[in-house]
């Protein structure tokens, strides 16, 4: 078999709590974006996020978690998803094979940070969340939960981060340095990012037109997931169902600009190359792209010339971006894009790409803008960050 | 399966550790609780215009990159792999500061772009216009480790022939004064502060930003091999002498083979004895040596403990100053390095001639 098995998922985002949730959601054109209600700003008249609609004392109910916890918002968003792909996948003993996790995260326990940074000195009851602001502690805290022992790490290349961390533990698994691996991401929403993508001016005020020539920018969103990986040697062992596999992945940097895409997307072009030497596939078999589709002028445009580059002469097979339905959600978008990918094999469907009008000009481009059903063998999806960081994962029907 | 060579070295930290042969400058500082670097000359690096611009770790990442690229004798790699603790600090502050401060109002992006965590490497990639493979690693102590553990994985599998790995964190001033809130700095005012025999808990703070060229081949100037890197989330006290005799055992050694052990002593007296039971009982025999006396503590401190090994294997002198012990051995051919943070985030590391 080509490729590393998948054997559980678990997913928390604007358009669902679970992988049901969120499943039905993409089939049923409920989008998950609307005005912001867990955090104050000032701009809640003006952007649209994709928010999970829990406070954070809801989520603090529904994990269990003492009075004294000092879990930040991302933390417990990553903690569900986790919980969820470990018994989605059936474990029940996490130390019984050489297990580790792998998150991801852009700003890890800013939502905490920013909440309580100037009163850290006159209350002494809040001193506990300081540590929270490791990027580390969201992992720290999903181990620990999990009662996980093993290898614990994180990845933050900005909103590539949980493509990479999917890479890595794929490739932990192949050289067989682990036997399981539980890779995702999660990222809360917070001020820090929300007045950080506002002052790069590139906050859409309306809902995101991936691909579209009138686009104005995303909408940030909030989620987390995670999906477990497990060597070939314990699925025949324990007669495994495998949900689909990782069969190629690929990381380039475009080294252009801090913040900006290469108007040919070089990297991305690179980061797809790769991934289809790694899984063996000519572009030509996949049947389902997850775009990046950031809804961003700069990322379309550089996404599109890529995908371009990469089909030459041959037609770009269906693509859709799904951050009309969640948000732009940052470190845990390629987590959260690699559950819907799989779902889209499991299912044989094409998502609609969502508030698509008019074709860019700068390409005859037409994403997909209804539900498809298709047989779907194999998904690419790309995720590109800041820093011009590009990934690529290539998930196959087992 | 290829393996790997240390090939170059750059190191900026809190003592002269560019211009000089090994440490014979180093000082201990026992009158502050937090050190700040020695500042390489910028300019011989960065254009000023783009320096005044740039966050510290940038400048120092950049810095110790050319350092360990230009001692290697190499003009590119194939993969740039960089771990931190905390990114861009001072930027964060900056940029988290002037949200809290103005309502959310005036901002300006650069402070925002700067506080990614993965800056430092996409800034180096973007200078040397590396199109490769570039991760960061964010989590806590064993973000180094981690970049270390994908590096050696990329040339064990043939997927990168030089890669440029790297461990850089900087001091914010507010995110100081909250560590010393939260006792993970030593409380100020104690001096003198000392990290080998502290009463107190906490530990003296430090930043700094070692990068290391690794190749996949033994040249005329290598410092050493990576054997091994390992990082385990949790292990109780009584659990690490196992943990690292099965290291070793994987490696097909045992404890009389390391001929130096290195130990992260901090000074934080609290969790002081995930290293010093290890080191008075099974590693008692074996020279050893500490390093946070000198670097200070920080996310990515392990990576100055990597120069440092690195360099013994290759001078075969041991500098006085990083000595716990007397044990001396005839040449130093292994040197095994261990750390950790408040009984998390382990790490063992590997390293021979």
């Amino acid at each position: 078999m080509k490729g590393v098995a998948i054997t559980g998922m678990g997913i928390i985002s604007a358009i669902g709590n679970s992988v049901e949730e969120n499943y039905v959601s993409l089939t049923e054109n409920k989008i998950g974006i609307s005005r912001i209600q867990n955090i104050p700003t000032v701009h809640a008249d003006v952007i649209k996020v994709g928010e999970i609609k829990k406070t954070n004392e809801e989520l603090v109910a529904e994990l269990q978690l003492s009075e004294n916890n000092n879990f930040s918002r991302t933390a417990m968003i990553g903690t569900l998803a986790a919980k969820q792909a470990v018994e989605n996948a059936g474990i029940t003993s996490i130390n019984e094979f050489r297990t580790g996790l792998i998150s991801a995260t852009s700003v890890g326990g800013m939502d905490m940070t920013e909440r309580h940074y100037y009163d850290y000195f006159e209350k002494p009851e809040l001193v506990k969340y300081i540590t929270c602001h490791d990027g580390g502690d969201v992992a720290e805290k999903i181990a620990e939960e999990l009662g996980l022992k093993g290898m614990v790490t994180t990845i933050s290349t900005a909103c590539s981060s949980a493509a990479n961390s999917i890479m890595l533990g794929a490739r932990l698994i192949k050289t067989g340095k682990l036997d399981r691996v539980i890779v995702g991401g999660a990222d809360a929403l917070a001020k820090f990012t929300i007045n950080g993508f506002k002052t790069l001016m590139i906050l859409s005020d309306d809902y995101n037109k991936p691909f579209d020539n009138t686009r104005k920018g995303l909408n940030l969103g909030e989620a987390a997931a995670f999906l477990v990986l497990e060597s070939d040697e314990i699925i025949k062992k324990q007669n495994k169902k495998v949900l689909a596999r990782v069969s190629g992945y690929g990381n380039a940097n475009d080294a252009y600009h801090q913040t900006a895409s290469s108007e040919n997307g070089d990297g991305a072009y690179l980061a797809m190359k790769k991934a289809f030497e790694i899984s063996g596939l000519k572009p030509s078999e996949i049947d389902y792209i997850n775009v990046h589709g950031t809804a961003t002028p700069n990322n379309d445009l550089s996404e599109g010339r890529a995908l371009k580059r990469i089909y030459e002469d041959e037609k770009v097979p269906d693509f859709s971006s799904t951050k009309p339905f969640t948000g732009h959600t940052l470190a845990a978008a390629a987590a959260i894009e690699a559950v819907y990918s799989v779902l889209a094999i499991q299912n044989n469907v094409v998502y609609p790409n969502l508030n698509f009008e008019i074709p860019m000009e700068e390409f005859d481009l037409k994403p997909q803008t209804t539900l498809k059903n298709k047989n779907i063998e194999h998904v690419l999806s790309n995720s590109f960050g800041f820093g011009g960081n590009c990934s690529t994962l290539i998930f196959s029907k087992s | 399966m290829k393996k790997t060579y240390i090939n170059g070295v750059g190191c900026i930290s809190t003592q002269k550790t560019f211009d000089t042969v090994f440490l014979e400058e180093a000082v201990v500082n026992h009158d502050e609780n937090v050190l700040a670097i020695v500042p390489p000359a910028y300019k011989e690096y960065i254009s000023p215009a783009a320096s005044r611009r740039m966050a510290k770790g940038v400048k120092n990442g950049i810095v110790a990159s050319a350092l360990a690229m230009k001692d290697a004798n190499v003009e590119n790699v194939d993969a740039i792999i960089t771990g931190t603790g905390l990114g861009c600090i001072e930027d964060s502050e900056k940029f988290l500061k002037s949200i809290l401060d103005n309502n959310e109002e005036f901002l300006t992006p650069t402070s925002f772009i700067q506080s990614t965590h993965n800056t430092v490497g996409s800034q180096i990639a973007l200078l040397q216009q590396c199109k490769g493979y570039n991760f960061t690693y964010v989590n806590g102590a064993v973000s180094f480790e981690s970049a270390l553990i994908d590096a050696k994985m990329q040339i064990e599998e043939d997927e990168a022939n030089s890669i440029l790995v790297g461990g850089v964190d900087e001091n914010g001033e507010y995110t100081t004064s909250l560590f010393k809130l939260n006792g993970r700095i030593k409380a100020d005012n104690n001096a003198p502060y000392d990290v080998l025999n502290s009463t107190t808990s906490g530990a003296v703070y430090g930043e700094g930003a070692s990068f290391f060229v690794l190749e996949n081949e033994r040249k005329e100037n290598t410092y050493a091999e990576i054997l091994d890197v390992s990082i385990i989330n949790t292990l109780e006290e009584n659990e690490i002498e196992a943990a690292a005799k099965s290291f070793l055992k994987s490696n097909n050694l045992e404890i009389s083979d390391i001929d130096a052990f290195v130990l992260g002593y901090d000074g934080n007296a609290a969790f002081e004895n995930y290293y010093k039971n290890i080191a008075e009982n099974a590693f008692a025999k074996t020279p050893q040596l500490y390093y946070k006396h000198l670097s200070g503590e920080y996310d990515t401190a392990s990576a100055f403990a990597f120069w440092m090994a690195a360099k013994i294997l290759k001078t075969q002198e041991i500098p006085e100053i990083l000595k716990v012990n007397a044990v001396e051995k005839p040449d130093y051919k292994t040197i095994l390095l261990y750390n950790q943070l408040n009984g998390k985030n382990h790490s063992f590391t590997l390293l021979s001639k």
